[in-house]
């Protein structure tokens, strides 16, 4: 039955279809979508007939009937597309194609390198150098690139230094967000699993304009792997384990997509490490307990896109017992001994002092592309933030309550139209609404609040542009403009408020005198309008020769740390004292990069110049006396200063198997009048790195690097401080940098196919081959113990 | 265009939850460092004599970290000769009422210990109480190590003015070695007070 219905069917088709008038014609172009250029050489298809366009990309098509076709339209350089129309009703029809498609996939770019501007000082890490560092931290695997250095809480707090520079001058972009995680303390690691990124890029100054104005010091931006816009499914499982800690990091990713351009990434990591261990001893309490995951999901389609992620971020990372010391005779004693005071047996367990936070973070972006003009994003993303710091205080029942409990919660929008249609320039232009809430817990950890509640808004519109003069000549530059607003809930002891002066200044910001202690509620609410420009030259010559020179001026206003700090931190043993008088911070900073890269060989040699005015620098400088002796005071001040430096860089491939990388780095910060040197400035480095590859044997590496670090022999004069034990006054080495040191590292990795899909990638890693004892200048607790001894990590990744 | 429409209600709803949680302009609760003490008193009692009474007098009314140095004093006199019984008393005034953190001490009395140290004028000290005195349990083994907020001061029959280093250590190790003896060098921990009292006269 149901076959002869067809044929029924199938007849009166024909009879329609033979009764039709065949004489119909379509015509049109095929264009680019992208820019609107016409497409030559483009074919069309249908029923066995092809027709291709010509040099303006026309198209005509005869002896069609009035009926529905489906044509399929391609071009070399694009994906084909089925286009259905009936002819009955067309007559002239414009194909649009998707010319760049192979920029969105992303899967592998290669020829010209995406950066993200065209004249800064820039490097980028890859897949494998991230996977290398798949048990460590972001700052870390950032020290892989000459110019970026570390500051350090014990060997698990871990923040970025781009040339010298550190906390809130240096953004932290993580798929697209600005990290909110109080980047302001020393001891306030990025709150970031370095799993979750598939590249990092890091742009040595604040020349990155669309991501913030305030980056005196560079961007760090982290972006996953995007997933290919076909029927896939794959992923990734990296397990370590090391030597030193005695413990385990995994992490896996699992992505999925589809030809219809949908995805979706799952991503997780656990790392459980015990007491490291420095050559000599056991560094009490300094494991970490670390999970990460991430989800992604979304749609990308040529002319349009979503993408919805969510990430979470929970550590909880041991403070080295030896740090914590009750008074100042407690940090001589360290600095003379030169051994921790407490050393005990190996043990997983975390204990105080420590640190427990979490980060969320949510986001959900849109895109769209609009035909010859360009492209419009618009993101909105939530993150949350909590903090606790929990410390050894006068009785147990107090230590087992945190000593710090901030809550910061961040809700950022923003939006973005670039033009990118025309060959020879693209724009964009975007603007930023921020909201940001910082809740202080008092009731919780029974103590003053080292940074006060406070509400933040910002608003920023930025304006950057790219221009291509000639095949080996780019333009860029900028500008930005950002307002920021803070209003803030500040209790003052009275005798602070009356030391630092603040009664003749700012007596209208009270709002109460009468609070409990002797103190005072204030409400600060200050605003800060700050503008921010670049330009910048990108000039390639001589086929393997590029040179990038960029200006660049970033205005960053002052963290709730630096005007609003104000207590005892006992980790550190020292008072630290903001103040609400400061001003942004201004800075000129003038790059140069130039470099060579060929097959065999290549270079980059990149000097800077930062000139920075209203600098904010935190140093000792007095002590307080208090029932416990007298604690050294630290102070934030600003004065104007300066920070000149170098990066170099080269490489050389000797032979098929052989090859060398040669790292440089140098920076020197002084104050412009007193020329004092700036505090915590990286000393010197060199590394020389030898390799061994052979690709024929399982894709066999072997690398052996040697990295020497010179004493900082630049350093802030040191401060005096009473001593009970010694009863006078006696000089803390607290600024006195410890001897250069010498580190070996040996590295070697194979991978092995499994099979057509699958394989396996296993990796020896030595850190500090020698097991030489040392400390590091910016090890914020360089004065009680030495660095991590030998480390043994094995790695095994496997893809499928 | 459907997506877009989406994504803008879910915009919405993430504006107006943010104006809803930014509108609390609630004061927030001050507080005070419940660690702070700003009274220390050392009180010195002749048995024999109840007119001859020493006080130690530590005073620092903004705490620890507010800017005001703290001041001490010494009111009275010792004698030479002379076994004096001596008490310590540490206040909070900061708090309303005042908090006597010696309650607190007293309350973990196995992780805090206080030592009176001195090398002036042949003056020694020793503990006259236990842990036992602060808790319920029996006066033995660990139970029965000094705590030292009361104790003896003895002089000998040097005159002059000596100091009296006062020291409160917790997580020590009450076991080690001349802690017990009033002896603070093997005592490891850390110090919540350390404060040396000046010009004490014996005569």
């Amino acid at each position: 039955m149901k076959g002869l219905t067809l044929i029924l069917v199938f007849l009166i088709s024909v009879r329609i279809l033979s009764a039709q008038d065949c004489e119909q014609s379509l015509t049109g172009r095929v264009i680019d979508f992208h820019d609107g250029v016409p497409l030559e050489g483009a074919t069309i298809t249908f029923n066995n007939q092809m027709i291709v366009t010509d040099s303006n990309g026309n198209y005509t098509i005869d002896g069609l009937c009035a009926l529905s076709y489906a044509f399929t339209v391609s071009h070399e350089d694009c994906n084909s597309q089925v286009f259905t129309l009936d002819i009955a009703k067309v007559s002239t029809k414009n194909f649009y194609l998707e010319h760049h498609l192979n920029e969105l996939q992303e899967v592998k770019i290669t020829g010209k390198d995406r950066t993200e501007t065209s004249s800064a000082q820039e490097a980028t890490l890859d897949q494998n150098t991230i996977e290398k560092y798949s048990s460590a931290t972001l700052g870390d695997a950032l020290k892989e690139i000459p110019g970026v250095s570390s500051l350090n809480t014990g060997s698990t707090i871990v923040k970025p230094i781009i040339q010298g520079l550190s906390g809130s001058r240096v953004l932290i972009m993580n798929n697209n967000v600005r990290m909110q995680d109080m980047e302001w303390g020393d001891e306030h690691a990025p709150n970031i699993d370095i799993n979750t990124a598939g590249s990092i890029t890091v742009v040595k100054g604040a020349s990155a304009l669309q991501y913030g104005g305030d980056a005196i010091g560079g961007i760090i931006i982290m972006k996953p792997n995007r997933v290919p816009a076909k029927d896939t499914l794959f992923g990734k499982t990296t397990f370590s384990a090391m030597s030193n800690g005695r413990g385990t990091a995994t992490t896996t990713r699992i992505a999925k997509g589809y030809e219809n351009g949908w995805y979706l990434r799952g991503q997780g990591s656990l790392k459980l490490l015990g007491d490291f261990e420095a050559p000599d001893y056991v560094l009490s309490n300094t494991g970490v307990y670390e999970k990460g995951a991430s989800f992604a999901f979304g749609i990308h389609k040529f002319e349009y896109g979503l993408d919805a992620f969510y990430s979470f971020y929970d550590t909880e990372i041991a403070v080295l017992s030896a740090s914590h010391i009750g008074n100042p005779d407690g940090l001589i004693a360290a600095i003379n001994t030169g051994q921790p005071r407490i050393i005990r047996d190996f043990t997983y367990e975390i204990s105080n002092p420590k640190q427990e936070v979490t980060h969320h973070l949510g986001t959900i972006k849109y895109y769209k592309r609009f035909e010859e003009l360009g492209k419009w994003t618009t993101q909105y993303d939530f993150q949350h933030n909590q903090r606790f710091e929990f410390d050894i205080r006068r009785t147990e029942e107090r230590s087992r309550r945190p000593s710090i409990d901030l809550e910061l919660t961040t809700h950022t929008f923003t939006s973005e139209f670039e033009f990118d249609a025309k060959p020879n320039y693209s724009l964009k232009t975007g603007v930023l609404l921020r909201y940001q809430d910082n809740f202080a817990d008092a009731l919780e950890t029974g103590a003053r609040r080292l940074i006060p509640d406070y509400d933040r808004y910002e608003m920023g519109a930025f304006f950057t542009g790219e221009f291509t003069i000639n095949e080996s000549l780019l333009l860029d530059a900028g500008i930005r403009y950002d307002y920021t607003y803070i209003d803030a809930k500040k209790f003052y002891l009275q005798s602070r408020w009356d030391e630092r002066g603040y009664e003749n200044d700012f007596a209208d910001i009270v709002i109460d005198r009468e609070v409990t202690g002797s103190q005072l509620l204030t409400n600060p609410i200050f605003d800060y309008h700050n503008i921010s420009s670049t330009i910048g030259v990108q000039y390639s010559f001589k086929k393997h020769y590029q040179l990038r020179a960029n200006y660049a001026l970033a205005q960053r206003a002052p963290n709730p740390a630096e005007l609003f700090s104000d207590g005892l931190h006992h980790s550190a043993a020292r008072i630290e004292i903001g103040n609400i008088r400061f001003d942004s911070e201004v800075s000129h900073k003038l790059s140069i990069s130039l470099q060579k890269n060929n097959e065999q060989w290549g270079w980059e040699i990149s000097p800077y110049a930062n000139f920075i005015e209203d600098f904010i620098i935190l140093e000792p400088t007095g002590d307080l006396t208090t029932i416990r002796g007298s604690f050294p005071v630290w102070e934030y001040r600003q004065t104007d200063a300066y920070l000149l430096g170098i990066d170099a860089r080269m490489y050389a491939n000797w032979s098929k198997y052989w090859q060398t990388d040669h790292n440089f780095s140098l920076v020197k910060g002084k104050e412009n009048d007193s020329n004092v040197p700036l505090i915590n400035m990286p000393a010197p480095n060199v590394t020389n790195k030898l390799t061994f590859l052979c690709k024929d044997w399982f894709n066999f590496q072997a690398s052996l690097e040697s990295r020497y670090t010179f004493r900082q022999n630049e350093f802030p004069p040191n401060i005096f401080v009473f001593s009970q034990n010694a009863g006078e006054e006696v000089e803390l080495e607290i600024n006195t940098p410890p001897d250069a040191y010498h580190l070996l590292n040996f590295d070697t990795s194979m991978l092995f196919k499994v099979n057509k899909k699958n394989d396996l990638n296993i990796g020896l890693t030595i850190n500090n081959v020698l097991n030489t004892r040392y400390r590091n200048y910016l090890n914020r607790l360089r004065y009680f113990a030495d660095e991590l001894g030998r480390n043994i990590l094995l790695r095994i990744s496997i893809n499928y | 265009m459907m997506n877009l429409s989406k994504f803008l209600t879910v915009f919405l709803i993430g504006a107006l939850f943010l104006t809803s949680c930014s509108d609390d302009d609630d004061d927030p609760n001050p507080a005070n460092d419940p660690e702070v003490i700003t009274t220390m008193t050392v009180t010195l009692i002749n048995p024999t004599d109840a007119n001859n009474v020493v006080t130690l007098n530590f005073l620092d009314p903004d705490g620890d970290i507010g800017s005001t140095s703290p001041t001490s004093n010494v009111e009275g006199e010792l004698r030479t000769n002379t076994t004096y019984n001596g008490s310590i008393v540490l206040l909070n005034t900061t708090e309303n009422p005042v908090e006597r953190v010696n309650e607190e001490i007293e309350g973990e009395a196995d992780e805090h210990q206080f030592f009176y140290l001195t090398s002036d004028l042949g003056i020694t000290t020793a503990y006259t109480d236990q842990e036992c005195d602060y808790n319920e349990e029996p006066c033995e083994g660990t139970n029965a190590r000094p705590v030292g907020i009361t104790f003896t001061l003895t002089t000998t029959d040097a005159t002059g003015t000596g100091d009296l280093r006062v020291l409160l250590l917790h997580e020590l190790d009450k076991d080690a070695e001349g802690v017990a003896g009033g002896n603070d060098t093997n005592a490891g921990g850390e110090a919540d007070i350390d404060w040396t009292f000046e010009n004490i006269v014996v005569q």
